[in-house]
């Protein structure tokens, strides 16, 4: 089992405040945490645990700058052989669709039985790369996966529907699946695999290495064209509660309890 | 020139309702578009959802065949590039679903489409057409425009239009299956239902729902206090169901349960549109969350902006006073 794995590393925004800086069509990201997107973090995980059980091979697939090192390398120590890093400022990233056609064109050039993405990514959460992916490739797919079982030349995924409906669909093999969270329990890398995995090969690729055509894959090769990027207007008709903490605990506990909410 | 495609979904012999709203999302920019709106229904059995969509659309294209009694996406694929070289239409609209979100991108690339996804919003600019999606869990969001040729592709998030009453009299057509035997390489299997929990949390009252925010698990003691103290259940966010601190049946959302209680308690949640799908139907939402712009405070009744675990230990307490 040769298995792809693609990881992003992106911002954690969940309690951030996120501001758009001068371009207008990006945001400032200078004061954001960064880390591995947490679907991916589920696809790594999922990788590794097939390879526990069948045998077989990982690697890793991360297109970003050399910060991008710190999420590869933490997947490297939880199992895995080797990386590719695609670093190129020509890469237009927000497109889902031309993500799709760079991590193809590095999974092209060598056999494959299983390429696994997050299902979504935290920042830009198109949901596309990993179907587009498939397209790309030439193979089956099926997207938020919850649940992997290997068969002889094929796979059984478990999809994850709406109202906690689950869609079990049988695939031949090679294919690309995308990982729901929730799917296993990541590991924490161990101590040892931290060091060995500082020994493991990570080749840093740019578009030419990868026969890819700048047009193909920059922002004036997309599309689509991003026009700009604003706040949206927070149309909240809360009643915004003020004070301390602990005024504000008990001005909504006397609104609960005596206003007749409860 | 100028039409609009509308891929209907349904699924166990349901018509979803995000058909209805990207109809109406289709009504709202066919005139500046200039053209019919025509509904795509891929199925077995499904003549009555035909009818009820021709109530919504100029025409009905629908594929009859048991080849088409479930989803599939390479089935879905092939049928919808068929109809789009076919009938070339301006823009196509399939539903940001599980459904949608595993076959859009893949007809993208087939058909080199100008393609965005999740759109939450259609707007004109210049008497262009710019759909409206959003960045980081809804705290930014992007106005995009195609370029080059149409057909222009979108996914549409669900919940995002309201749909509308039926006041059109489309044509109805069925058309022959593009499909003469199955296909080997995807199968549908089963479906499996949910498994059924010790609560249910669509019925409650008082919900306490936890997200992200809460951190770790041991913090959970100071939400089961509060959520004893007036009698409530407790629920969460995908966040809180994927990291083990609740089981599954207690997620809101989308991917969950709808909840419609008289009160919820948002604490330490942001609001991801599939979260706030499943409960902005409650009566009253109180929203504790230290980032004024957390989009639940976008359905929330009651803000509160601060820390959390400085303020529920404190509510706790004050609720347990004034019930005594």
């Amino acid at each position: 089992m040769k298995m792809f794995v693609c990881i992003k590393r992106v911002p954690d925004t969940s309690e951030a405040d996120v501001k758009i800086d001068q371009t207008g069509k990006s945001v400032d990201s200078s004061r954001f945490s960064f880390g591995i997107n947490d679907a991916d973090n589920y696809a790594v995980e999922e990788a590794v645990l097939i390879k526990e059980a069948r045998g077989g091979e990982i690697k890793f697939l991360c297109i970003g700058p050399k910060d991008s090192d710190v999420v590869i390398r933490m997947s490297l120590a939880k199992g895995g052989e080797s990386a590719v890093r695609i670093e190129d400022p020509r890469i237009n990233q927000k497109d889902p669709l031309q993500v799709a056609k760079v991590l193809a064109a590095a999974i092209k050039r060598e056999q494959f039985d299983l390429v696994m993405t997050g299902c979504m990514s935290a920042d830009d959460s198109n949901m596309s790369v990993g179907v587009a992916l498939a397209e790309e490739l030439g193979v089956s797919h099926a997207a938020m996966v919850k649940s992997v079982e290997i068969l002889d030349g094929k796979i059984k995924v478990k999809r994850e529907l709406e109202g906690g409906l689950t869609e079990v669909v049988e695939m031949s093999l090679p294919a690309v699946i995308t990982i729901q969270t929730g799917i296993n329990v990541p590991r924490y890398a161990p101590v040892r695999g931290i060091r060995e995995a500082q020994k493991k090969e990570l080749k840093v690729l740019k578009l030419e290495d990868l026969g890819l055509a700048e047009e193909e894959v920059s922002e004036a090769g997309s599309r689509v064209e991003l026009m700009k990027l604003y706040i949206p207007v927070v149309a909240s008709n809360a009643e915004m509660i003020q004070g301390t903490p602990d005024e504000k605990a008990e001005i909504m506990a006397v609104k609960m309890v005596k206003g007749g909410l409860l | 020139m100028g039409d609009i495609f509308v891929l209907a979904e349904h699924r166990r012999g349901e018509l979803r309702e995000v058909s209805l709203e990207m109809l109406a999302a289709a009504s709202s920019v066919a005139p500046q578009l200039g053209g019919k709106i025509t509904a795509i229904l891929l199925g077995s059995g499904v003549n009555s959802f035909a009818e009820k969509l021709a109530g919504y659309s100029d025409k009905v294209l629908y594929v009859d065949d048991p080849l088409f009694a479930e989803y599939n996406s390479e089935k879905y694929q092939l049928a919808l590039s068929d109809l789009i070289s076919r009938y070339q239409p301006e823009l196509v609209m399939v539903p940001h679903t599980t459904q949608g979100v595993d076959m859009a991108p893949a007809l993208a690339v087939e058909l080199k489409m100008p393609f965005v996804a999740d759109v939450a919003g259609l707007s004109f600019e210049g008497g262009k057409l710019q759909p409206v999606r959003t960045y980081y869990q809804g705290k930014i969001n992007a106005d995009f425009a195609f370029k080059g040729k149409p057909p222009y592709l979108i996914t549409v998030r669900e919940s995002s239009f309201s749909a509308g009453d039926p006041s059109k009299q489309g044509t109805v057509e069925k058309i022959a299956s593009p499909l003469k035997e199955d296909i080997q390489y995807r199968k549908f299997v089963e479906y499996i239902e949910a498994v059924v929990g010790d609560v249910d949390i669509s019925q409650a009252e008082i919900l306490v729902a936890i997200g992200r925010g809460l951190r770790e698990e041991k913090n959970l003691s100071m939400i089961e206090d509060l959520a004893k103290s007036i009698n409530a259940v407790i629920a969460g966010s995908r966040a809180a169901i994927d990291a083990g601190w609740l089981p599954h049946d207690r997620q809101v959302g989308t991917s969950g349960k709808n909840v419609k209680p008289k009160v919820y308690i948002a604490i330490g949640i942001s609001g991801a549109f599939q979260h706030l799908a499943g409960m902005k139907a409650a009566k009253t939402i109180i929203a504790i969350n230290k980032d004024p712009n957390a989009p639940i405070f976008t359905v929330a009744d009651y803000a509160i902006v601060d820390d959390l675990f400085k303020v529920v230990p404190k509510l706790t307490e004050k609720l347990k006073e004034l019930r005594a």
